[in-house]
């Protein structure tokens, strides 16, 4: 995967998020966001790690070592930032106070069901605060390549690896193309870089609903 | 009880024994005991332990140093992946390896210190982190039974304590301290500055010194 095509998905993403929403971003493509939000755009993020209000990351000279995100990467707090224990901030986010939470996966069902954390005959040995997120954030946005390394799709009829949570997605959104999940129904609502739809059935490995609308992404 | 202050980390870990259970507080490294940790690698014979913990430390540094002493028989942690000599401890059958998720691993330990039997959660149902575990429809939803984490001891960091044991924390450094603070027969504190009884705004106390049995000065 190029770091364009991890681009254009993220700034892709962004155009999914609004003024006001508190929005946790997990590790690898959502991390790219704040890069495509503009300064005024009023989403405030939130990491797990204790921390509401997440800045831009530290020019190397300011970096604070107590001040890190949930990739264990250095961040700055925002004014009007709060900080809190982890037993609070899993309060949040399961007691839905989080509007949004975007993550990368391994496979996404038409159902919504999320594998992103294990690779059976791999270690499961880390799964950090991806249940947590998936069941508690209001919406649910994957931001994933289409296929994955070795070419095989990533939305399919039913996940073969260890779920996350099921029925949580969404949101997908791919280098391809937008889907959302509306009413148990899973719907293509936009292609993106040129993409037709049988481009995105070639990497889709389930039927979806064709409901292609405007792009959001210039919001 | 108020804690005892203490010059020396080595006299403050003494107390942790074999077969041990051990909560260490910190996000990665950061907020990690360090000193404690240090002094229980170079100058305690305590083996056999059970370490509770968000991450077992990283190569060689903090927990990954109780690690490669081969004195850790059991890790509870939601992310063992930050230490790759951790996985390949608990893949060589060395350490037994229980994965929580991160806000059930909060959570548990929040019940542990406060006397809670144990709660239910969506976190989890349906996945194989929740294999064998008692399950509960609430609300027309899944639910697991997850039960509370208590240690023997417990090694915390804060920022700043006064000379009865309050404590405060700094940034994303605080994390599980607090909660690991309340949750141990014997809570054991090092601090990076102490000051004097009345220095503390006590609004500002984030884990009153009742919790805290021991109190040294960070290395």
């Amino acid at each position: 995967m190029t770091d364009d095509v991890k681009a254009r998905i993220a700034a892709r993403a962004a155009g999914e998020l609004r003024a006001g929403e508190v929005v946790n971003l997990g590790i690898g493509i959502p991390n790219l966001i704040p890069g495509f939000l503009g300064a005024d755009s009023g989403v405030v993020l939130h990491t797990e790690n204790g921390l509401l209000g997440v800045g831009p990351r530290p020019d190397g000279d300011e970096h604070d070592p107590d001040l890190i995100d949930a990739a264990k990467l250095p961040i700055t707090a925002l004014p009007g930032a709060a900080y809190f224990d982890s037993a609070e901030s899993f309060a949040m986010i399961r007691g839905g106070h989080i509007d949004v939470a975007v993550l990368g996966a391994l496979e996404v069902s038409a159902a919504g069901d999320i594998a992103n954390w294990a690779v059976p005959g791999r270690d499961v040995l880390g799964v950090g605060g991806a249940m947590d997120l998936v069941v508690g954030a209001r919406r649910v946005i994957v931001t994933m390549t289409a296929t994955s390394s070795r070419g095989e799709p990533k939305v399919v009829a039913a996940c073969t690896y260890p779920l996350t949570a099921a029925g949580v997605a969404d949101v997908i959104v791919t280098e391809l193309s937008v889907f959302r999940l509306v009413d148990g129904e899973l719907r293509l609502t936009e292609l993106l870089g040129g993409a037709t739809v049988d481009d995105v059935k070639d990497v889709t490995h389930t039927p979806f609903v064709v409901a292609l609308e405007e792009s959001h992404a210039a919001r | 009880m108020t804690a005892a202050l203490l010059n020396s980390a080595e006299e403050a870990v003494s107390v942790v024994r074999s077969g041990d259970t051990v909560m260490v507080g910190g996000f990665g490294l950061v907020g990690a005991p360090l000193t404690l940790i240090d002094a229980l690698v170079d100058h305690s014979d305590a083996t056999d332990l059970t370490i509770v913990s968000n991450n077992i430390g990283e190569p060689g540094r903090g927990l990954g140093r109780l690690l490669r002493q081969r004195r850790i028989r059991r890790g509870i942690s939601s992310y063992f992946t930050s230490n790759p000599e951790a996985v390949a401890a608990v893949n060589a059958g060395e350490i037994v390896a229980t994965l929580v998720p991160q806000g059930t691993f909060a959570e548990a330990i929040r019940a542990g210190g406060a006397g809670i039997g144990g709660f239910y959660t969506r976190v989890g149902a349906g996945t194989l982190l929740a294999e064998g575990k008692e399950e509960r429809v609430i609300g027309g939803v899944r639910h697991v039974l997850e039960e509370p984490i208590y240690a023997d001891v417990s090694l915390v960091y804060a920022a700043r304590a006064d000379e009865l044991g309050n404590l405060w924390y700094r940034r994303t450094a605080r994390n599980f301290n607090p909660l690991m603070a309340t949750a141990a027969t014997v809570t054991i504190a090092e601090a990076g500055e102490i000051v004097p009884v009345g220095a503390l705004e006590p609004e500002s106390v984030v884990t009153p010194h009742l919790y805290v049995d021991r109190l040294v000065p960070a290395a």
